[in-house]
């Protein structure tokens, strides 16, 4: 086995505390709701929504590494699990998120109207 | 030992021989491995299509902390996200008692195991039943809407902007509505359920109370935007069906695709929480067993601890995309 068997207790801990106040920041942020944040555009995606996803991918990378114990894995093994689910997750949404803004603008700007 | 592999007989026996652990895990815990993997594309997949049927409606998707308002014993305080935020903690906190056990079979002590198993599928439970009470406050609804001939959604809202329940304004007219089943007649296949109110009982009730305004799905800075009284009054002859609550057709809460996704991808998660508090209680009795004990190594709880540990990557998401963006 590649890891240890010495105790991990006061790192499960920490991992806990740091996802605990991200969960608690992002709660935080949803019921506030700065405008400064919500009301800016960026790639078409305020900041806030851009905040919330980069705190999300860092409780994922949190969970991987430290809950799933990919930190203690083999780098080849641990690239194996990753680089597929990073290129084709980034993949996916960069294409589907283009066609659907596509849509929105072929029923904004074409023929097709919003009668009812 | 496979970075010195040679084509050499004397290597090739030893490489092919079994017990060789590619990339160093074994067998089991590579497999658990791959099967997250494409679990997790599929996860992918289902919250891509939502973003894509959201970017495609993005003027008319509706606000999610104005769907989520519900807490537990807080009876009309509207409190968004608290509870999301909550289930999220114990999801979060339940994996944490899950890599505790993990840490403990490392160390194979078996009563530490079993104890952070058993928290592991309490905090599972608890998940499950909130999970329920979110999805019957989302089906039973809470204000009730009107649906267009168009299929857009109308909601009430007084002066100040607050909703109003269709409850609260609805006229009485006695009528005889009955509700018809397939047993009714030879050709007729179903109808939408009566519900409580008549539309005509909304526009009569409407028309008599003059601050009661319209807010319609169109988002303008942020906010659906809301009619005049005027406006509001023209709307409304469009009104076909009293919609309360959701279900996969329709839903008062805007888009009929909302309702759908939520439904498809909470529920396959809670599926898979599901399963994963199965899975989980398997293991526990092994583990009161002394199954682990025997085999000199507590990898089983390790293997459905990663299974477990994506249950809570996967909400972790949910969340987001969900209930947050």
């Amino acid at each position: 086995m590649a890891h240890s068997h010495e105790s991990n207790v006061k790192r499960i801990w920490t991992v806990f505390g740091l996802l605990s106040i991200i969960t608690i920041v992002e709660v935080a942020l949803g019921i506030v709701k700065p405008d400064f944040l919500f009301k800016t555009d960026l790639l078409k995606l305020n900041l806030l929504n851009w905040i919330f996803i980069i705190l999300t991918v860092v409780k994922a990378y949190y969970i991987m590494w430290a809950f799933m114990h990919l930190e203690g894995e083999k780098a080849n093994f641990r690239w194996t699990i990753v680089a597929p689910l990073v290129f084709l997750i980034i993949y996916l949404v960069f294409i589907l998120l283009m066609e659907g803004n596509y849509v929105y603008d072929v029923f904004h700007g074409s023929h097709y109207k919003w009668i009812f | 030992m496979a970075a010195t592999v040679t084509t050499t007989a004397t290597t090739t026996g030893k490489t092919w021989g079994g017990g060789n652990e590619p990339m160093g895990a074994s067998y089991g815990k590579m497999m658990m491995w791959f099967f997250i993997v494409s679990d997790a594309l599929t996860f992918s997949g289902f919250l891509a299509s939502y973003g894509f049927s959201r970017f495609k409606f993005i003027e008319t998707w509706p606000i999610a902390d104005e769907v989520f308002t519900h807490f537990p014993f807080l009876h009309g305080v509207d409190a968004p996200m608290y509870y999301v935020a909550l289930m999220t903690f114990i999801l979060i906190f339940s994996s944490v008692t899950m890599v505790l056990a993990v840490d403990a079979g490392h160390q194979m002590k078996k009563t530490k195991v079993a104890i952070y198993m058993l928290l592991t599928i309490v905090g599972g439970l608890i998940f499950l039943g909130s999970q329920a009470w979110e999805w019957k406050n989302f089906i039973k609804g809470e204000y009730g809407a009107v649906e267009t001939k168009g299929g857009a959604i109308l909601q009430f809202v007084d002066t100040d902007g607050k909703r109003v329940s269709i409850d609260a304004f609805a006229a009485n007219i006695p009528s005889t509505r009955v509700q018809k089943t397939r047993s009714n007649g030879v050709w007729f296949e179903e109808s939408n359920s009566l519900g409580e109110h008549s539309v005509e009982e909304v526009i009569a009730g409407f028309k008599a109370n003059p601050d009661i305004l319209i807010r319609t799905e169109w988002i303008k800075d942020k906010k659906k935007t809301v009619l005049s009284r005027e406006e509001s009054l023209a709307r409304l002859q469009d009104a076909q069906i009293v919609v309360r609550g959701a279900d996969l057709i329709r839903n008062e809460y805007g888009h009929k695709l909302f309702a759908d996704f939520f439904f498809f991808i909470t529920g396959f998660h809670g599926f898979h929480v599901f399963s994963g508090v199965v899975i989980n209680i398997i293991i526990f009795f092994n583990v009161l067993l002394g199954t682990y004990e025997k085999r000199r190594s507590y990898e089983m709880v390790e293997k459905v601890g990663l299974y477990w540990h994506f249950v809570d990557l996967v909400w972790v998401f949910v969340f987001t995309f969900f209930y947050l963006v």
